[in-house]
């Protein structure tokens, strides 16, 4: 996993609630057996029509927008468990997804990838949101070490949380297989006294 | 101190807590399919991880599978791959793998619990939101992602933060013709599609107690749709009767042994749950979607609220419907009778019970999907697939079929698809296709009417 520390991007903005899954990553493409090319066909079915044309309304094809950071509607991610959709959006780019609400499976699968899940409040969501639609070349900072995320070269932010055990993982690029396999022996010392 | 059904199964798995992080949570069943585990596989052996308790894992092919025509090789490469995968991971692995055609090959959600693989007090995962299904049966039951399945791979644990409680009580005697799909579309609908993120849920009251196993497993199912990670039914002694003399069960005085300890498992009576919700059976009457969110549903006989926010005027925008209107008489030409949520036996009598006598309406497509071999052996068995076809009713063969359109099971871009599935997300049963969530009883009505009907005034 790619170590996570300070990022100053531009942002391109979702305004769409209750993303699900399905549209982060159609099934029809969960046939792959790697984690390659998903980014590929993120957002697949609101980027292009069934024949392939862009659909030049959607933010992700709009060339005034760019950067790493995608700013979404309340409650990203829900639905499914596909992990493919967090590999979806790295593939595709991106490091920082913000939102006032995720769901859960999202979550933590986007942390298991680099992937930060940035939950903020709602009204700092709307002032994201509405200063990126209106200017684009906004630059965004996300400070992980100190959990803040602002406008760059504004004192507009806001703090988030992070679980510090995540936050760890996620500046030190662990994940949760080296902490569990360092704990084997008391696994399997559990596995006994349960019998 | 006072413990919920979900405290006592949680903290009796606890290996180990993290300061101020996670807690080590024990895994006795992981369950695994073809589309989520692939990379999982890979990634222990990229790093040269063996797999830490095979035995306890069990694989069935069900996302990415026909549903006509199972004995002839499969046609689409990358299906047909990803399947090969499946069973070359398992080989290697010494994993128990119930493959296509297999007699106890099914959905995961399905064939688990008929095997009696699902226990009370168990911890289960799956990569699959669906598998909260196995609450059901009041097991600790979740879905994960893919990073997750090689975790449980490596060491049979996941690390996880302890989720809060959530109880949603419903009392009273329901109405004839609504089911138990019926009663969690309505709970979601009242609740909103995020209101359990965070949260495990407890179903409590007389109306899930009174429910056969095959209703519970429905209810538990669509926990995940309110955002809830998991669903969870008390053990009694409708579980008990079920898991009994079943292939997996624990037989003679194990069983005995087991049933004392699962009767310690219920909530106890003054446990005390982060957030409580009460509904009245009485309020609740046979359910259809009108969005393309779970929680965008309404009675049969309502018509689509008013709202003005973009996000639901994009919905009714996609589904081509007017915000005011009733769904009565809409013409229906795609129903699919299946899913994790809809496919058990009991699913199969309901439909057969109506349909009897009467015909499939011609403009109809409909597609009934048994959720294993074993259900659809069953439907054979109990002259069921008889009625079907005498009425022109086609039964296809086992998998998640059209519920996720991974397959060719894809309903056409613009038509309405009155579904048993769980999920009405735009495209989700193929590209630019329309799904109208509802019960088994309100999809083979909508079957044999050609549109959908006012259930209710053709019941008694």
């Amino acid at each position: 996993m790619e170590k996570f520390t300070k990022i100053i991007s531009k942002a391109i903005p979702l305004a769409i609630e209750n993303v699900d899954t399905d549209q982060i990553i159609p099934a029809r493409f969960l046939k792959a057996t790697d984690k390659k090319g998903f980014g590929d066909n993120v957002f697949r079915d609101w980027r292009f029509d069934k024949n392939g044309n862009t659909n030049t309304a959607f933010s992700l094809n709009n060339s005034l927008y760019s950067g790493s950071i995608l700013i979404a509607g309340d409650n990203f991610g829900c639905g499914s468990s596909r992990e493919h959709a967090a590999w979806a959006l790295v593939g595709y780019g991106f490091k920082v997804i913000v939102s006032s609400f995720f769901a859960d499976i999202f979550k933590g699968n986007a942390l298991n990838n680099g992937l930060l899940p940035l939950q903020v409040t709602p009204s700092f969501l709307a002032i994201l949101m509405k200063t990126v639609q209106e200017n684009p070349e906004t630059k965004i900072e996300v400070d992980l070490e100190n959990q803040t995320i602002s406008l760059s070269d504004t004192n507009v932010y806001e703090n988030f949380d992070i679980d510090p055990y995540k936050k760890t993982c996620m500046i030190n690029g662990y994940d949760d297989i080296d902490y569990l396999l360092s704990k084997k022996e008391m696994i399997e010392a559990f596995e006994i006294q349960r019998k | 101190m006072s413990k919920t059904l979900f405290d006592k199964i949680w903290d009796q798995h606890v290996v180990d807590t993290i300061k101020e992080g996670p807690q080590v949570l024990y895994i006795d069943k992981h369950l695994i399919h073809e589309v989520t585990s692939p990379q999982a596989f890979n990634e222990l052996k990229e790093r040269s991880i063996p797999i830490f308790r095979p035995n306890q894992i069990v694989a069935t092919a069900d996302h990415n599978t026909p549903t006509i025509n199972q004995h002839l090789p499969i046609k689409d490469k990358l299906s047909k791959n990803q399947l090969e995968q499946l069973s070359k991971n398992c080989f290697d692995n010494n994993i128990t793998l119930y493959e296509l055609g297999h007699k106890y090959n099914g959905i995961v959600h399905v064939m688990a619990p008929e095997l009696g693989i699902t226990q009370p007090g168990l911890t289960m995962v799956c990569g699959d939101s669906h598998t909260s299904t196995h609450g059901a049966f009041g097991a600790i039951a979740f879905g994960i992602g893919t990073s997750q399945v090689a975790q449980v791979f490596a060491s049979q644990c996941l690390l996880l933060k302890k989720p809060k409680s959530l109880r949603v009580t419903v009392n009273g005697k329901l109405k004839k013709g609504v089911l138990p799909k019926d009663v969690i579309l309505y709970i979601i609908s009242k609740l909103g599609t995020n209101s359990g993120t965070g949260y495990f849920c407890e179903y409590a009251g007389n109306v899930f107690e009174d429910m056969s196993m095959e209703g519970r497993m429905t209810v538990c199912n669509m926990s995940i749709e309110m955002g809830a990670r998991g669903g969870m039914i008390a053990p009694d002694e409708t579980t008990f009767n079920y898991i009994k003399d079943r292939q997996f069960a624990p037989k003679g005085t194990d069983f005995d042994k087991k049933v004392a300890y699962w009767k310690t498992l219920p909530s106890d009576i003054d446990a005390v749950f982060d957030q409580e919700y009460i509904f009245d059976a009485d309020d609740i009457g046979p359910m259809v979607t009108y969005g393309t969110n779970p929680g965008m549903g309404i009675k049969i006989t309502e018509t689509i609220p008013k709202e003005n926010n973009s996000s639901f005027k994009k919905s009714l925008e996609y589904m081509n419907f007017e915000a005011g209107s009733s769904l009565i008489d809409q013409r229906i030409n795609y129903v699919f009778i299946g899913s994790c949520t809809n496919s058990r036996i009991e699913d199969f009598r309901v439909a057969a019970n109506f349909i009897k006598g009467k015909q499939k309406a011609d403009n109809v497509t409909a597609w009934l999907v048994p959720g294993s071999k074993q259900v659809e052996t069953q439907i054979i068995k109990e002259g069921l697939k008889e009625i079907f076809e005498n009425a022109g009713f086609e039964l296809r063969q086992p998998g998640c079929s059209a519920c996720l359109a991974m397959n060719d099971d894809k309903i056409p871009k613009g038509e309405y698809c009155v579904s048993t599935s769980n999920r009405n997300f735009e495209g989700r049963q193929g590209q630019g296709s329309r799904t109208i969530l509802a019960s088994p009883l309100v999809a083979a009505a909508t079957a044999v009417e050609g549109k959908i009907i006012d259930i209710t005034k053709h019941l008694n």
